[in-house]
């Protein structure tokens, strides 16, 4: 199939961006959307001009490098799937495709397609962990989990950290990645010493780096993984109760 | 040739890893912030080390070229890791996880290394639940397990189809604590280009900044390597675009041996090729023989669509074949029966490049839901993927390059040749053999990064106390930034006229027709001279545009298969070496009448380690005499 791109190239952060147009012809319909780029940037170096930079790495949908807006959409068209997951068929012979880097204030361009999501994981360096040190965990089978929660914990804990959530949300706001692993961690019983100091401290880095939600829903359609927006209000339920908490006895809830 | 030592301690071999962490010398709590060590990757085994290093309070610096630790290539891993905690009561044990794994590698590990990865298996559970990785559970809220391929047992502990993905962030997450505390300094998008020694040894690495293109030394009394593996030499595989051998290969050429590099697994159960621009295969988890079958047509180019070919018509080859086993042989076995298969004509699908994996019969015993709730996510994935509906047809699979059992070599203490220089995970040789068993990968880059390389890496300290690293400014510092510049500028003045994936494109078809799962000695002779032909054209046409100053992806690859030209000459002499077939190293010359892989006991049961001679030398072959005394050595049967 032949289609038309409308590609945003930007050299660098502080350089100035532009769509530019190219025309990416015979590309086979089994063909990944990446593939298509990847056949698209070999021209590109055959006609000495610089490929497209796009981060991709594992190319399954689970690593959660890749990431582009495609037609104003979030990983593009298909539900629940991340861009290295989506391929041509989806597309028409000619159709016209924009493509452009996430947007948002968080994210800053590194080159194209590229931008930095380095805020997620200061969001995680706030407390989206648990404090276990190597070696001091007792058997696996002390700590039971009932089957629901652990269920709805890797319902959260399914988020790849891709960025399409912020990049969806007309606000850039990251509340379902936040809340995805505040929920992941909070829903288990190992997660409870450190439940309500970790929602407190990623909520407040959160919104260092992003803006408010205003319940639009967006994040949750255009999330790879369907994450649901249930887990924030999950986080905001948690977030008012520590400022309850705070200043209390761990464990005395 | 010299035979190398590999420091297994004295003793029964349930006593040698408490012995040797009773013998080994231990660094002061107070001593070890005087202490710096190198981490370079943040996978399973890289992410661990650092978070415990750190948390037991050396100053550890990691880097890694991804934009944050939580890409790395672990992630991907589905079906599950496994641990001898025998929680079902089905009689696994220690003894018999490490019996399985010997036995599953060929007889071709190291027994030791094998007993300590079982016996500290069970911690890295008991680690990862605590952590909150939301493994699957029973009703009763106790965890559950799953079997895998090479195993009569069900040990394998599992998170969905993601069990890689979260004990990834498990280790992302301790790593992501010792970060805030500041314990352990993050480098992003970073890659190494250089192993930097002194005096023969490890002093520190040589990186670019892949965004700015800056070149920095950064020194320290250790360096762990924990950069994965080198699938990728064969272009298309499961592997992530990224992943290369850059890191060991740079420590290859500063003199820390490279075993066994012929020893690659090639997974039976991938989605097979569909054209000449694919780039890259995915893997459908083991996990799926658990409850699929698979078949082939009887008849050659049957090219009826599944549903009309009737059970009479249908050959399930690994249960006739293999009646002990059937689905679940290890991967090897089951990949090089796909290939016969589809060699002589009862391929599937539109290329006939496939065989089925069905999942009819597990539907009509189980009820489809209970399918979803095991696999639904791949199942999703591979209608994405190829537009088909696994509960409805059934899927088509074919082998394709997964993992390296081969790497640097290493000691019991996981040092490299080079002192000071260490390698873990799957950048290491040690645990797996010819062969790695399904849900070990996971369990082996954890156990090195949790509970093996903090203790070892204390011993060699030790020495070390109130003496500082070489500084960054030294003469060996300097000379490695000029060579990574030198050879950046080399690449970016050729100006020729392919890209380098077209050359790595190139090399792969080479690699996977003569080195893959088969070997001859005809084709192995041929490729080794076909390679250095390719790579000459390689270094004077390839064409790298922009600038070293900018984020240039194109220049981040063409250093990467330039190291994996090299590589692949090497896996090239060592597979026509090896002459024999064990594991994933399958020499036509060396079968038996059924066409099973036949061993040469007596003159093979030793480890090759290569050593590095300079460019355009063919390295010197080093032996590791493999000692077996606990597993009597035997033919492999899973009939």
């Amino acid at each position: 199939m032949d289609v038309i791109l409308s590609v945003w190239r930007q050299v660098g952060p502080d350089a100035e961006g532009e769509f530019v147009r190219y025309e990416a012809n015979d590309i086979p319909d089994h063909a990944s959307f990446l593939e298509m780029l990847d056949i698209v940037n070999e021209n590109l170096n055959t006609n000495n001009e610089e490929p497209i930079a796009f981060d991709h790495d594992c190319r399954e949908g689970i690593c959660g490098m890749c990431g582009m807006m495609i037609n104003g959409q979030a990983h593009g068209p298909q539900l629940g799937t991340a861009t290295c997951q989506l391929h041509m068929r989806k597309f028409k012979d000619g159709d016209t495709i924009r493509i452009e880097p996430w947007r948002a204030e968080g994210f800053p361009v590194v080159r194209d397609l590229t931008v930095d999501r380095s805020a997620f994981d200061r969001i995680i360096e706030a407390g989206g962990y648990i404090t276990v040190s190597t070696g001091s965990a007792p058997d696996a089978n002390l700590i039971p989990v009932p089957k629901l929660a652990a269920e709805a914990a890797m319902d959260a804990a399914a988020c790849i950290g891709c960025g399409a959530c912020v990049a969806a949300c007309p606000n850039s706001a990251a509340q379902l990645f936040t809340s995805a692993k505040v929920s992941h961690l909070n829903l288990l019983p190992q997660g409870q010493a450190e439940r309500f100091s970790r929602v407190a401290d990623m909520v407040d880095e959160m919104e260092k780096w992003f803006g408010a939600c205003s319940n639009h829903g967006e994040c949750e359609t255009a999330c790879p993984k369907s994450i649901s927006i249930d887990f924030i209000a999950l986080m905001n339920r948690d977030y008012i109760r520590s400022k309850f908490q705070q200043g209390r006895l761990a464990g005395q809830r | 040739m010299t035979t190398l030592d590999s420091k297994v301690p004295a003793g029964s071999i349930e006593d040698k890893w408490n012995n040797h962490k009773f013998s080994i010398r231990l660094v002061n709590p107070a001593n070890k912030r005087k202490y710096s060590i190198i981490v370079i990757g943040s996978g399973l085994a890289g992410a661990s080390a650092a978070a415990t290093l750190g948390e037991l309070g050396y100053n550890v610096k990691v880097i890694t070229y991804h934009d944050s630790p939580r890409r790395a290539h672990s992630i991907a891993a589905q079906g599950g890791i496994n641990a001898a905690k025998n929680y079902h009561n089905d009689g696994d044990s220690v003894y018999r996880l490490f019996y399985d794994t010997v036995k599953g590698g060929d007889y071709r590990s190291r027994e030791a290394n094998v007993y300590r990865l079982a016996e500290v298996s069970n911690h890295i559970i008991d680690q990862a639940t605590a952590q909150g990785v939301p493994f699957a559970r029973e009703y009763g809220g106790l965890l559950d397990n799953r079997s895998f391929g090479g195993a009569q047992v069900s040990r394998t502990f599992y998170a969905r189809g993601q069990t890689g993905q979260q004990l990834l962030l498990g280790a992302y997450q301790a790593l992501a604590k010792e970060i805030a505390k500041g314990s352990v300094e993050m480098i992003n998008r970073s890659e190494l280009l250089e192993v930097v020694t002194h005096e023969g040894q490890a002093a520190g690495v040589v990186v670019r900044d892949l965004i700015t293109g800056e070149v920095t030394a950064h020194s320290a009394h250790a360096v762990v390597l924990a950069t994965g593996g080198y699938s990728n030499v064969f272009f298309l595989s499961t592997n992530a675009m990224a992943c290369n051998t850059t890191a060991i290969w740079r420590a290859h050429r500063k003199g820390a041996h490279f075993a066994n590099p012929c020893y690659t697994q090639i997974h039976p159960t991938c989605i097979p090729q569909s054209d000449e621009s694919q780039s890259k295969l995915t893997l459908m988890s083991e996990s799926l023989r658990n409850d699929g079958r698979i078949w082939v047509p009887k008849t050659v180019g049957d090219n009826r669509p599944a549903g009309d070919i009737l059970e009479s018509e249908r050959d399930y080859y690994l249960e006739r074949i293999y009646p002990a086993f059937g689905n679940l042989v290890p991967r090897d076995v089951a990949s090089r029966n796909a290939k016969t298969q589809v060699d002589s004509g009862h391929g599937v699908g539109p290329l006939n490049n496939g065989v089925y994996l069905d999942f009819k019969h597990a539907i009509a015993r189980l009820g489809e839901d209970t399918i979803r709730e095991r696999y639904g996510n791949l199942f999703e994935m591979y209608e994405r993927i190829t537009d088909d509906n696994p509960y409805e047809t059934p899927m088509r699979i074919y082998p394709a390059p997964h993992y390296t059992m081969g790497g640097a070599w290493v000691d019991y203490n996981l040092m490299t040749s080079i002192p000071g220089l260490y390698a873990i995970g799957e950048a290491n040789f040690s645990d797996h053999g010819a062969n790695r068993l399904g849900a070990s990968a996971l369990m082996q880059g954890l156990a090195d990064g949790y509970f093996v390389l903090p203790y070892t890496i204390g011993d060699y300290l030790a020495d070390f106390l109130n003496v500082d690293p070489v500084p960054t400014d030294h003469d060996v510092f300097r000379q490695a930034i000029t060579q990574v510049q030198d050879r950046t500028a080399k690449f970016l003045a050729t100006k020729g006229t392919r890209s380098a994936d077209w050359f790595h494109r190139e090399l792969g078809k080479i690699m996977l027709a003569e080195c893959g799962m088969e070997r001859s000695r005809e084709g192995l002779e041929k490729a080794i001279r076909e390679i250095p032909h390719l790579r000459e054209e390689f270094e004077t046409d390839v064409k790298v545009l922009g600038t070293n100053e900018s984020f240039n992806q194109s220049l981040e690859r063409v250093g990467r298969v330039a190291d994996f030209f090299e590589l692949a000459e090497l896996m090239c002499r060592d597979a026509l070496d090896r002459e024999e077939s064990c594991g994933g190293h399958f020499r036509v010359e060396h079968q038996t009448e059924e066409g099973e892989a036949r061993r040469n006991d007596e003159d093979f049961t030793h480890v090759s380690a290569w050593a590095w001679n300079g460019p355009n030398q063919p390295q010197t072959k080093h032996k590791e005499q493999l000692v077996f005394e606990n597993v009597k050595l035997a033919t492999r049967s899973y009939k």
